[in-house]
């Protein structure tokens, strides 16, 4: 088992869509690498992917961070801006303002924040507009 | 179903093979990313018309058991490169996506949505 705690950042650029995703497969090569049950890595995997493409495809650029302890996995993502002007409303399935570029990408499906809540046993996000978003989220590992 | 099988129902190309042992016993049908990672499970094969490298990536990212490429679609050299260094299996089939999802449901495969594993109920719905 950890004892400490276990730190990592990654910066985000935004509209990289080649380096895009490369945050969350770094989390889950870590993940792997402390042993962690398939359950758990799959779930951080899913978060970590989708706050990075949010702030790949909607904020001026940012970063992810993962703490490791004993007990969960945590995770963070903070950017610059331009901020979320109705949380409630970004946080419905299906709400997107993805542009049409993006979209043919594959995303803006309107599912991120969305699978981000639905996949984390904590849940927190804060955004002010003209300042940034910040989300904060923890999966429990499970320990016996 | 063996990965076999499935390349033999939907007479796919392969263009970056698989072990002729592997199986998969879910299939996933989409476009849009984040709906995969909101609807795939496990050992499941993703059906998608989508080259993109983003697409690569999120199905490595799921550990999907082989990507399909509908619609007579063949994603660029380096994507499947990428995908070649990553030991994810690539197939391309001429069949629409509707068909050939429903081609293999026919023949028995499970949708995501039918196919309940234990992973999954953590999670609160
Ligand atoms: N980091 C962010 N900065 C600004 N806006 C954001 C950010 N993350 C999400 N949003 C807003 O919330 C909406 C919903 O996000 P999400 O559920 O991830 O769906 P999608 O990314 O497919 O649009 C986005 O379309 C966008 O308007
Ligand atoms: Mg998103």
């Amino acid at each position: 088992m950890l004892q400490n705690k276990l730190s990592y950042a990654f910066p985000i650029e935004a509209s990289d869509f080649t380096k895009a995703g490369d945050a969350a497969g770094k989390i889950k090569k870590i993940l792997k690498l402390a042993g962690l049950p398939a359950t758990v890595i799959r779930r951080v995997a899913i978060i970590a992917y989708e706050a990075e493409m949010n702030i790949v495809i909607h904020s001026v650029g940012g970063s992810l961070s993962l703490d490791l302890t004993s007990t969960r996995v945590e995770m963070a993502s903070q950017d610059n801006g331009p901020g979320i002007p109705d949380i409630d409303l970004a946080l419905q399935e299906g709400y997107s303002t993805a542009s049409d570029e993006v979209r043919a990408l594959g995303f803006g499906a309107g599912m991120g924040l969305p699978n981000i809540r639905r996949n984390a046993d904590h849940f927190c996000i804060q955004s002010e507009v003209g300042v940034g978003t910040n989300l904060e989220v923890w999966i429990d590992i499970g320990v016996s | 179903m063996k990965l076999q099988e499935i390349c033999e129902l939907l007479q796919a190309d392969v263009l970056v093979d698989y072990d002729s042992d592997a199986e998969a016993f879910t299939a996933c049908g989409s476009d849009l990313i984040s709906d995969i990672l909101r609807f795939i499970k496990v050992e499941t094969v993703l059906l998608t018309g989508l080259t993109t490298l983003q697409m690569i990536k999120a199905a490595q990212l799921l550990d999907v058991k082989a990507i399909i490429f509908v619609r007579g679609k063949r994603p660029a050299k380096e994507v499947e490169e990428i995908a070649k260094k990553n030991d994810l299996p690539v197939l391309c089939t001429k069949l629409p996506l509707f068909e050939a999802c429903g081609c293999l449901s026919r023949h028995g495969l499970k949708g995501c949505s039918e196919y309940a594993v234990q992973e999954d109920e953590h999670v609160a719905e």
